[in-house]
Parts: structure tokens; sequence; C-alpha cells
């Protein structure tokens, strides 16, 4: 109680010191406690991201869970999605509390989704037309999303660190069972590895981009600085894909294959992996829902939103009734 | 159940087919609501749901191939509609649309069809747990338990809704006249019900019914609806082979990928 009347008595300044004493000190912070408007509102763009790009992540495996070709696999991929699912509504709640001061509430979150103002990840946008691409999102898109998330396994933010402590573990065996899909590809006929080959073709520069831009000069926005300042994250975009690039690419030509990028080598001077960029403006033009499948994603969400709003009214008024 | 009678096996077999291809329709049926549920919270609970369904499928397959009827993937992708003996419906597609664009798929009816039938499915499993083909008995005991909570979860969608506004009711009265006409054939356990009770493979069909009436008397009364005197098998007779064209359809892209090379490893 105490602690409380203190703090009242503090200033902006005094607050935002010891705010920044506190993280520094490796400390955690909860829901309800004072945090900078910058931090909060850094917090929800990158939480509600996450989570809606979760959900609408399972929108290109959704093709694929009544087509998986036996019903080990079909199994698999149900389970791998229905967490995916999962994970979306462990971020939202956790974004929700974090706009509540705001007055928003999930609608918010749904109607930014639908009005391009929230964004959802580049990876999602593309299209995923054959089972190698199936795989290939369980192995290489999850296992690229470990090496990100792992980064923020220690944020600042508790309720976020706790999360994702969850979804990490759950990833690894996302990341298991698209490797068993793949290598089961890639040791079989003819026709199945060339299903992985074309499938890593396709997929190599959104896996590129998946990480984001190595700095603001490429794009002109970047939210790294910000993230860091505030213990969000440790590692920049580009240290990512290297750590990326380092883990899979011994598997990737291990399994015989090969990626589309002939450049590609690692700099034992440099210490690091030397590639070709992607097409950043191509990437901006991808999450402002312009990619292959952006729309039709959306539009996908959008009609089976409105069509159960009958559903939502009735649970609301139940709700207040009962 | 003495394996050496081979009237008793051709009933085994039957009920056997029966109970996989029920789940593994509806257990599709449910996929394809992937991510289209009426809220987050609901999409995690249905596909976890239609994952245990999924499975239970796999279990009852495994049990044929067991007996001799071959490896469990072909049994559950390359049969044509004619040899499947599922409820009729089970296989009726969730609503306009395709599960990729532009579904406009109707969840009152996923309510009543999924509410109704898992009640009709916890009734034979507790059941076939007396089941005098030991294996059977043993997977309905797994089943069973999982049941307990798919239940819950579909009980408490079918009286929310029933209770909710005018809209909600309408929809959801639809909902039942569709499945009231074909329900019966849900509960039948097709031509060779008699010998199924004989062998004791499970009750008789009559009293599987019963069970369900006295199971749903009590929450039809707390919603205000009237048991109908009988339910009916408008659209045909699942058990015998007879189905729809969504049947077909849903088989064909279930299928699509295993018949790219049904011998290759996947």
């Amino acid at each position: 109680m105490s602690n409380v009347i203190f703090s009242n008595q503090l200033t902006d300044d005094e607050k935002y010191a010891h705010f920044m004493k506190r993280i520094e000190a490796g400390e955690k912070i909860e829901a309800d406690d004072w945090m900078p408007d910058d931090y909060r509102l850094t917090l929800i763009k990158l939480i509600s991201m996450h989570g809606i790009s979760e959900i609408m992540g399972a929108l290109p495996e959704k093709e694929w869970v009544p087509k998986a070709p036996s019903l080990k696999r079909k199994l698999g991929i149900m389970a791998k999605v229905q967490d995916e699912m999962g994970h979306g509504q462990l971020l939202l709640r956790v974004a929700e509390d974090l706009m509540k001061p705001l007055g928003k509430t999930r609608e918010d979150i749904m109607a930014d989704l639908f009005s391009g103002r929230l964004k959802f990840h580049n990876v999602f946008h593309m299209e995923a037309p054959t089972w190698g691409d199936a795989g290939l999102i369980g192995w290489l898109v999850d296992g690229a999303a470990i090496i990100s998330q792992t980064n923020m396994l220690n944020a600042s933010y508790g309720p976020y660190a706790r999360a994702l402590k969850r979804i990490c573990a759950e990833e690894v065996f996302h990341a298991q069972h698209g490797e068993a899909i793949i290598m089961a590809l890639a040791e079989g006929r003819k026709e199945q590895r060339e299903m992985v080959q074309d499938a890593i073709n396709r997929w190599w520069e959104a896996l590129l981009m998946f990480f984001g831009p190595q700095d603001a000069s490429t794009t002109g926005t970047s939210k790294q600085d910000i993230t860091i300042k505030y213990r969000i994250r440790t590692k920049t975009n580009e240290q990512l894909r290297q750590d990326f690039f380092s883990k899979y690419i011994p598997r990737v030509r291990s399994l015989g294959l090969t990626l589309p990028d002939e450049t590609m080598h690692y700099d034992e001077k440099q210490q690091k992996w030397v590639y070709q960029q992607p097409d950043w403006n191509r990437f901006k033009d991808i999450i402002k829902n312009n990619g292959p499948k952006s729309k039709d994603r959306l539009e996908l969400r959008q009609t089976t939103y409105t069509e159960n709003q009958w559903v939502r009214d009735a649970l609301e008024r139940s709700d207040s009734i009962g | 159940m003495k394996m050496g009678d081979e009237a008793c096996k051709r009933a085994l077999i039957e009920l056997l087919y029966q109970l996989a291809d029920d789940d593994f329709i509806l257990a599709y049926r449910g996929s394809e609501w992937l991510g289209l549920a009426p809220h987050i919270e609901e999409d995690v609970a249905f596909s976890s749901i239609s994952q245990d369904t999924m499975g239970h499928a796999a279990m009852f397959y495994q049990l044929l191939t067991d007996l001799g009827e071959g490896d469990v993937d072909q049994l559950a992708h390359a049969r044509p509609s004619k040899e499947r003996k599922n409820a009729i419906l089970l296989e009726f597609v969730n609503g306009p649309g395709h599960y990729l664009s532009k579904p406009r798929y109707d969840w009152a009816f996923a309510v009543v069809r999924n509410y109704f039938y898992i009640q009709a499915k916890k009734i034979k499993m507790e059941s076939l747990k007396n089941s005098s083909y030991e294996p059977l008995a043993n997977v309905a005991l797994k089943v069973n338990i999982e049941l307990y909570y798919h239940l819950m979860h579909w009980r408490t969608w079918f009286v929310q809704l029933m209770n909710a506004d005018q809209t909600a009711r309408n929809r959801m009265e639809t909902a039942l006249t569709r499945a009231f006409a074909d329900f019966d054939g849900v509960l039948s356990l097709g031509s060779f019900g008699v010998e199924m009770a004989r062998y004791q493979l499970i009750e008789p069909e009559e009293m599987l019914k019963k069970k369900w009436e006295a199971y749903m008397q009590p929450v039809f009364d707390s919603v205000n609806l009237t048991m109908p005197v009988d339910f009916g098998k408008k659209s045909g007779d699942g058990r015998a082979g007879e189905h729809t064209a969504d049947l077909d359809r849903a088989l064909t892209i279930l299928g699509e990928v295993y018949f790219e090379d049904p011998a290759a490893i996947w």
C-alpha cells in the first residue's frame, strides 16, 4: 500500500527512471505496473501482431489438414494447427490486458486486422500449393519462429515472456513434425523430392524476409531499437537471420536439397553468411496485404466473422440475462 | 467372442466400419471449420475435439487392419463412397461454400449435429466397454474418457443457443429439423444389427435408441423442445452404402495427396 502512495507522488520522469532501473536489473513488468506509453504501445503492436499471425498462420496449413496423405500425418497436422490457434488465443489475451487502459478490446484487434492497420507476418501471405509446402512451413517457418521467439524469452514484460516459454516448447514439436514430413519426402520418390525442392525455392525469399530488414535504412522503419532498449529482445534482425542460416543451411544441404541462391556461403573472415538480399520493396508490399494470398485469407477470415455474428450476439445477450 | 464363427466376424467387421467411418467423416467436417469458428477460443476447442475424433477413427481402422481388412490408410482414404458405412447426417456439408473460399457455414447445424452424434457415440462406447470382442472393449474404454469433455462442450453450446435470442432459436430449430430427419441413420446399426447384439458385440439398436432419448429428454425439457416420436432416414441408409454427392466431394479432398502415390511413404 505504501508503495502505491509513494509511486503516485512521483513525477513521470521519476517513474520512468524507476521503470528503466527495474528492467535493467532484469525485473519483470506486470500488466498492472506503471509503464511508459511507448513501451505499452510497442508491446501492443508486437504482441497483437504475433497473436494474429498465429491465427492467420493456421490458414495456409488449413488446406492441408484434410489432405494430409495418411492418418498419422492428418493427426500430426491437426495437432499442430490446433496448437497455433492456442498460441493465438494466449497472445491475444496478453494483448487485451495491455489494451484495457486504452479502452480497447479484441473487437478492435479484429477490426484493425480487416482494415489493414494490424499487419500479420509476411510468411502467412504466401501460397502453399503442395503437401511439400505444408512440410516446409512446419520445418523452416516454425524453425525460424523458434529462433525469433527464443530471442524474447527473457522479455522484460512478464506475461509475454511466460506465454513465449509455453509457445517455444510447443514449436519444437512443430519443427519436428515438419522435419519428419520433409525427411519422408526427401528420401522418397523423384516426384516427392521435387515437391520439397519446389517448396524451398518458393519459400526462400519469404524466409529471408521472416526476420525483418537489417535496419531502418532498408524499409524506412524498424522497431528493433526500441525493443532492444526496453529489453523485450536482445538480438538484432540480422543476428537472428544469421542464426537461422547456421542452424538450417547445413540441414537443407544434407538432405541433398539446394538453395535458390548460388552466392550463399559462409565467410570465415567475416564470420557470417553472405547471401543475396530479398526484394525489400516487395516485403513492404506483402505486409500491406498485397501478397499473393493476403486478400483471400483476409476474406476467408472476414466472411466467417460476419457469418458468425449472430452467434456472438446470442452469447452476449444470454450472458447479460444469465 | 468365438472368432471361428464367420457370422460373428462379419457382424464385427460391419460394426467397426460404421464406427470408423462415422468418426472419420465427422472429424473431416470438423477440420473444415478450422479457423472459421465463432471465436478463437472455440477454434481451439473444436479443433481439439476433431483431432480426438480423427484419432478414434484411426483406432477403429486399426482394429479392422488387425482383422485382415487391409492397411489403415487404404481403409481411410481409398474406399469408394458405396463401401462407406457412415451415417448420412455426418457427411452433409457444413454449409454453402468451400472450406478455403467463401464458406458460409452454419454454426447451429454444427452444434446440433455434433451434440446429437457425440451423445449417441457415448452411449455406444458405454455399451462397447462390455463387448465380447475384447480389443474393441479396450478401445471403447479409451475413447469414452475423451467423450466426456466433448459431450459437455456441445451440450453447453446447445443449451446456450437454444435459450438465447429469437434469431438463435430460429436457426437452431431449422438445424434440428434437418438433424431429426436423418438421425435414425446415426442410431442405426444396419442390417447386421441383430447379429451384433446376438454375439454381444454391442447392445441392440432399440436399446441404444431408448438410452439416447433418456439422456436427451431432460436437456430437451430444459430448453422447451419436444422429443419427436420418430427420427427419419430421409436422405438414405448410410449403413447400407447409400450416400450423397457431399461424401464423394469430401473423399476426393481427403485422398488428394494419398492418391498421388498410394504406394509411397509419406
